[in-house]
């Protein structure tokens, strides 16, 4: 592969009308503007409700959703379960956001106990908080368990307490905030180059080598593991990433 | 009724002291804390109070254009010849309302002259449930339902649910004002036939959107089925309607036709049942329109006189911080508040209809009041500005976050730069004496740049303003 051939990603973004309550388009845009300026072409498949899945992908974004959203998809993102598991075990990069992450993993038990399928490609399952306990609300700290990845930062906002089975691993441990459910210091789930988060912010703008790394991976997907990204500075990421530390360790809710 | 029992007074007493220690110790207007103290004190005030009201009250919610509504529905009323009570300051919180009301009444909890008063109350819309047993509103206007703070309110639907339940279980509310462009307010009527509703919406498709914008949280019907737009004028808010159940925009009684959007005035044919007035308002942008309709409309449901409510639209200016132009070392600033995706796309559009010599001031803060999360700036349509060639300034407690927007956007800030005193002075250096400087800010960030641009411009602070 030589830098002078154009190179393409194909980005495949799951329900974007529906999954897009909590500003998770960000991720896209950040995409966007880092592919702008590394050279890379972005072709955008958006599916919505009952469309079919395209034969590839080099990475898939879904956002969060409002439970009324979130019921609506599940069947239908069920159903396409099998084709995106076969993605993720192909290299394909992944991103899966708040209620995406939910569905991403075995189930979402609702507060009505009816159980939500999911695609099961994380080992999580989720269950809706106990009436009267409180969302997970604030400004989140974590160091990635994914090498290169490092401190991450953003906000989050979930009701859902998402556990992870034997099979599962942890994106990162949290120093500030919630994460999965709270109690056990775990933040998000990833599987060979998926990835599973709480965190908005959006996470990706903020989160630069997390953005880069997912576009490495897609790079990788379509042209093999030989392809390789500019390393560059964004210093209007990098600044944006400091504050938003600052102000996680300022007022996130501290993990011991 | 003539005052309040003993446990009201004290709370009274406490309340008031507590504000007059605030403003005198300078530390601003002190309109929530009497509230605070004397509702913790004696719950029962709020509604004894409400209660000597003689013209009665009505309430404002929504998530955008609140202060700017019932700031015209209150001008309405004054130009009409009533004495209007309202929480002008835009405290629409619990203790905020209840303050405004113990500001209103002497040591024993009576009311001068309530026998001429009309309470306009702005509400927040999560706390617009809880006020109702106690406020008792004649007439209650509901705006629209955007995604605004969900840190705070959590989801968009639960505010809805919200309005729906007290609705079911106080039946004393008699008029509905309901824009019947948004369907999450229109579908408010249904099971409340017993109550009058009056409707407002917008009737000229030559201002609609060519499509739906990102920032749109009303897809699905009720019934489960997509809404589809003949036109979309902002958000979700529009012509809808659901083609598997048959819901539709229902007819507005009070609409707009014929509107002309210029950068500091809008005209158009105000549409009061059979009676159509032509209309310029000193305040830009279609978003203005709707706060001008809901005023309209809730004035004609409170039995004002159409003639009171036009000369209100014409001649009452900006509310507080919503538009309010200054006069500062020889450029003309104006300051527009942007909390939430729908609010700032609106503010962008009429940024759009700018000279390029603008410059833009934009402030991001993260308090309480602003929505602790950022994320919801990646839900405004920022990329519409870099088809321009604003000057563009970046503040606030987290100008960083914005800047990065903005780069996202394809946007080149001139200076990223969190104190917005010194931010604010880099933008009138960088505008030629004549040029405009447009500050877009978030709830706290215009709190403190209001305060800074009345100081410097000898305007008044607004807890002494008389509107």
């Amino acid at each position: 592969m030589t830098s002078e051939m154009p190179r393409t990603i194909r980005v495949v973004t799951l329900y974007p009308e529906v999954m897009d309550v909590y500003a998770d388009r960000g991720n896209l845009l950040a995409v966007q503007a880092r592919c702008r300026a590394l050279g890379v072409g972005v072709e955008v498949i958006a599916i919505g409700l009952g469309d079919a899945l395209p034969s590839e992908a080099d990475l898939v974004l879904i956002g969060g959703g409002q439970d009324r959203e979130q019921r609506r998809i599940a069947p239908d993102l069920a159903a396409k379960g099998s084709a995106l598991r076969a993605w993720a075990d192909s290299g394909t990069a992944m991103l899966a956001v708040c209620g995406g992450f939910q569905l991403f993993g075995n189930f979402y038990r609702t507060g009505a106990g009816e159980e939500l399928p999911g695609v099961g490609l994380f080992d999580v399952t989720t269950v809706a908080p106990a009436p009267g306990m409180p969302r997970c609300i604030g400004d989140m700290l974590a160091q990635s368990e994914v090498p290169g990845v490092g401190e991450l930062v953003g906000f989050e906002n979930h009701g859902g307490r998402t556990y992870l089975g034997p099979q599962g691993q942890p994106f990162a441990r949290v120093q500030h905030g919630f994460g999965n459910n709270g109690d056990d210091g775990t933040e998000g789930a990833v599987y060979r180059e998926a990835i599973g988060t709480y965190l908005h912010g959006s996470v990706l703008p903020k989160n630069p080598a997390l953005l880069d790394r997912l576009i490495l991976a897609a790079l990788r997907h379509r042209y093999g593991a030989e392809a390789t990204i500019e390393r560059s500075r964004d210093e209007y990421a990098e600044r944006a990433h400091r504050a938003a530390a600052e102000v996680a360790r300022r007022k996130g809710r501290p993990n011991s | 009724m003539a005052g309040v029992g003993i446990r009201e007074r004290g709370a009274l007493l406490l309340g008031r002291g507590a504000g007059e220690a605030v403003r005198r110790l300078g530390r601003g207007g002190g309109t929530a804390l009497p509230g605070l103290v004397a509702g913790r004190l004696a719950p029962g005030l709020l509604e004894a109070c409400a209660s000597q009201l003689g013209h009665g009250l009505i309430t404002v919610t929504g998530t955008n254009g609140k202060t700017t509504t019932s700031h015209l529905i209150s001008a309405a009323a004054r130009i009409a010849g009533l004495h209007p009570l309202h929480n002008r300051s835009g405290s629409n919180l619990e203790r905020g309302v209840i303050s405004t009301f113990v500001g209103e009444v002497d040591g024993t909890g009576t009311m001068p002259g309530a026998a001429d008063r009309l309470g306009v109350i702005e509400l927040d819309e999560a706390v617009w449930p809880r006020l109702l047993p106690s406020l008792r509103p004649r007439v209650a206007v509901f705006l629209n339902l955007f995604r605004d703070q969900l840190d705070r309110y959590g989801e968009v639907d639960s505010v809805a649910e919200g309005w729906q339940r007290a609705l079911a279980a106080y039946p004393f509310l008699t008029t509905l004002v309901l824009n019947v462009d948004d369907p999450s307010v229109a579908a408010l009527a249904e099971g409340n036939a017993a109550r009058e509703v009056i409707g407002f919406g917008i009737e000229d498709v030559g201002v609609a959107l060519d499509g739906a914008e990102h920032a749109s949280d009303a897809r699905f019907c009720v019934c489960g089925a997509t809404y589809r737009y003949d036109a979309v004028y902002m958000g979700h808010v529009g012509v809808w309607r659901c083609d598997a159940c048959g819901r539709a925009r229902p007819t507005p009684v009070v609409s707009a036709r014929n509107i002309r959007l210029g950068t500091d005035s809008t005209t158009f044919e105000l549409v009061v049942g059979r009676e159509v007035t032509e209309v310029t308002i000193p305040l830009a942008g279609l978003y203005s329109v709707y706060n001008a309709l809901a005023a309209a409309a809730g004035a004609h449901a409170l039995g004002l006189p159409l003639e009171a409510t036009t000369r209100a639209l014409a001649e009452s200016g900006p509310a507080f911080g919503r538009q309010e132009r200054f006069a500062l070392d020889g450029r003309m600033v104006r300051v527009l508040l942007a909390k939430n995706p729908t609010g700032l796309n609106e503010v962008i559009r009429t940024l759009l209809a700018l000279p390029d010599d603008a410059t833009l001031l934009a402030l991001l803060n993260d308090g309480i009041q602003d929505g602790q999360d950022v994320s919801w700036i990646y839900d405004a349509d920022l990329e519409r500005l870099a088809e321009r060639e604003f000057r563009l300034i970046v503040s606030g407690d987290r100008a960083d976050d914005l800047a990065l927007r903005c780069a996202v956007a394809g946007l080149e800030p001139r200076m990223v730069e969190r104190d917005i005193a010194f931010a604010l002075n880099a933008a009138i250096a960088a505008t030629p004496v004549g040029g405009r400087i447009e500050i877009i800010a978030t709830y706290t960030a215009m709190m403190a740049i209001r305060g800074m641009l009345a100081t410097r411009t000898g305007a008044q602070p607004y807890w002494e303003s008389t509107e």
